[in-house]
């Protein structure tokens, strides 16, 4: 049998460790570099250990106003987490039955997940640019002031951002709502209609609880997949940018540790929040029975 | 007459928000971008036209024989590179991690913590994942510091980054996860009695590979191929940070023109683009069917 633990078994084993190895290793790196003293450079060997540059980041230093984009980032994600959440679990739920038009929605879901980012992003850009001049137009053919005097633009953040983001979290969702319900057990369900219950509460006193740990997954899909979101986001932001875009950035302009520190931070809020959600996980999963 | 108010509300009408979503930000979008491909402009202002002049400008002598191969064909030509390479190198590696953590890894837990460890580096920042190639790769990082200790070279490497090679690494680094999901999932799908059927009929361990494990694990391998294919080919980050902006990409020709505000023209790439990506997964999809496979 394969799983017999013979000279291959021992290859794989040490392929499997150069892959995981190859996967942290330089995030390691820069970890270790961030922590330089302040005579330290963008390379090795470690000149002194110290917070320095972490500080450095804090007061601002040579970088933009990461603070603000760090905050900005952080507010994007959660909304884009709680909507693809919301929207996917009720889209799963839809699914489990045929309904008009689920065929094209499933086509454009998987779609949406290959289509080149760069190409919806100038999509979304256009749509809104088309947007921003009818409503000029509508504001200088009817005269109205609001419109004239403060409507600048409609591309922001809360705008096309975030729908762009959506558009890349949320296939995510449905994929995993569609792996729990290809695994569900309907008995349950059809045991609790038979004893009367309502479908709002079949869903809150049984389906609810059984994919709860599932729905843990696609918020950490949400959440990290905005806070991390580049090429979609790239054109439609508006003015504000987030932190994946400042970090792009600063990749040509900041040539010391202090974008080391910047990375070294994100990356930590990244595992916390990965760390949260297994918790999460495993403690909804014990608690099942 | 239909009588709409009779109609039972149906479980169906949960996934009206999720469609308006991909209604307003992705079906709305794409489709005006192949409209505004064929509209004018002049340097503030997009004009509502039918002219092909952005397509043709793109083919601008692509089909004179005489001349060096045109910038355009020369674009796609790397892409096209980067993408086969960077294919291979993800499919090779992708296939046997799945392969050990589905064949050799005997407990449930251990499978779930090892796929996890996987996992992790798809949920943190990818420009972050780039930079930190960075110290390693450079002039004066770790890699040439050890090529110049052992001796085996006494210049610094200049071609490890800001270059081909990089962008390549970078891309392995990656999108590995993107082929290791659906093929794990394919070999999970494996019943392990026929693996053992196999066996017992005397077959050794390459012959179940490449004759039981391979054929069944193909839809897998699909579908992690295009996604592989499909985020190079649209590829203008990683290509820009790794190359050190001096390489050009598909992507990076949409994000310049888009930067200069040449909206039709950029519109005209994205529909190349977009039709060629297309009939890559079109060419792929033939072969299997996607939603049996989750």
């Amino acid at each position: 049998m394969l799983n017999k633990k013979n000279k291959t078994y021992y290859i794989c084993v040490f392929f499997f460790c150069l892959f995981v190895l190859f996967l942290y290793g330089p995030t390691f790196t820069i970890v270790l570099l961030s922590f330089q003293g302040p005579d330290g450079g963008l390379t090795f060997p470690l000149n002194g250990v110290s917070i320095y540059w972490f500080e450095e980041l804090w007061r601002g230093g040579s970088v933009v106003d990461i603070g603000s984009a760090f905050k900005r980032s952080i507010i994007l994600g959660l909304i884009v987490m709680v909507l693809t959440v919301l929207l996917s679990v009720s889209a799963g739920l839809a699914f489990r039955k045929k309904f008009w038009g689920s065929d094209m929605l499933f086509f454009a879901t998987v779609a949406s997940l290959i289509v080149p980012s760069i190409v919806l992003s100038l999509g979304v850009a256009l749509q809104f640019r088309l947007l921003d001049d009818f409503t000029k137009w509508l504001g200088s053919t009817f005269n109205i002031n609001y419109i004239n005097e403060f409507f600048q633009t409609s591309l922001g953040m809360f705008t096309s951002g975030l729908g762009a983001q959506l558009t890349w979290t949320l296939p995510f969702g449905l994929l995993i709502m569609f792996a729990v319900f290809n695994r569900f057990d309907k008995s349950y369900e059809e045991a609790a209609r038979d004893l009367g219950a309502s479908p709002w509460k079949t869903f809150k006193e049984i389906v609810f609880p059984l994919i709860a740990p599932s729905i843990i997954g696609i918020a950490l899909f949400g959440f990290t997949l905005s806070y991390d979101e580049l090429a979609r986001s790239s054109q439609v932001m508006g003015a504000g940018n987030t932190l994946p875009l400042e970090l792009k950035g600063l990749t040509t302009t900041v040539t010391t540790p202090v974008i080391y520190a910047l990375g070294t931070v994100t990356t930590f809020v990244s595992f916390s929040v990965i760390g949260i959600s297994i918790v999460c996980y495993i403690w909804l999963k014990r608690n099942k029975g | 007459m239909i009588k709409f108010w009779k109609i039972k509300p149906s479980v169906g009408l949960l996934s009206i928000p999720y469609s308006f979503v991909f209604i307003f930000f992705f079906f709305i979008p794409l489709v005006l971008t192949l409209i505004i491909s064929f509209w004018d402009y002049n340097e503030y202002s997009i004009i509502p036209d039918f002219i092909l002049e952005n397509y043709i400008y793109i083919f601008k002598d692509c089909f004179n024989y005489e001349k060096d191969m045109c910038v355009t064909f020369k674009t796609y030509l790397s892409t096209f590179i980067f993408c086969f390479i960077t294919w291979f190198f993800t499919l090779i590696i992708g296939f046997f991690v799945a392969y050990f953590l589905a064949f050799y890894v005997n407990s449930i837990t251990w499978q779930i913590v090892l796929f996890l460890l996987c996992t992790i580096p798809f949920w943190t920042s990818n420009v972050i994942r780039m930079i930190s190639w960075i110290p390693l790769l450079g002039r004066n990082g770790l890699v040439n510091d050890f090529l110049l200790y052992i001796g085996l070279t006494d210049t610094p490497q200049e071609w490890l980054l800001y270059s081909g090679f990089s962008i390549v690494l970078a891309f392995v680094h990656l999108y590995t996860l993107f082929m290791i999901v659906p093929i794990f999932n394919s070999m999970m799908r494996i019943d392990k009695s026929i693996i053992e059927a196999a066996y017992d009929n005397g077959a050794n361990g390459l012959q179940i590979l490449w004759n039981v494990i391979i054929p069944l694990c193909k839809p897998g391998i699909v579908i992690g191929s295009i996604f592989v294919i499909t985020v190079v080919m649209g590829d203008f980050i990683t290509i820009g940070i790794m190359g050190g902006q001096q390489i050009p990409s598909i992507g990076k020709i949409i994000y310049v023109e888009m930067s200069y505000l040449q909206l039709p023209a950029a519109a005209a790439n994205a529909v190349i683009l977009l039709a060629l990506t297309l009939l890559i997964i079109w060419i792929m999809t033939k072969m299997i069917d996607i939603r049996k496979e989750l």
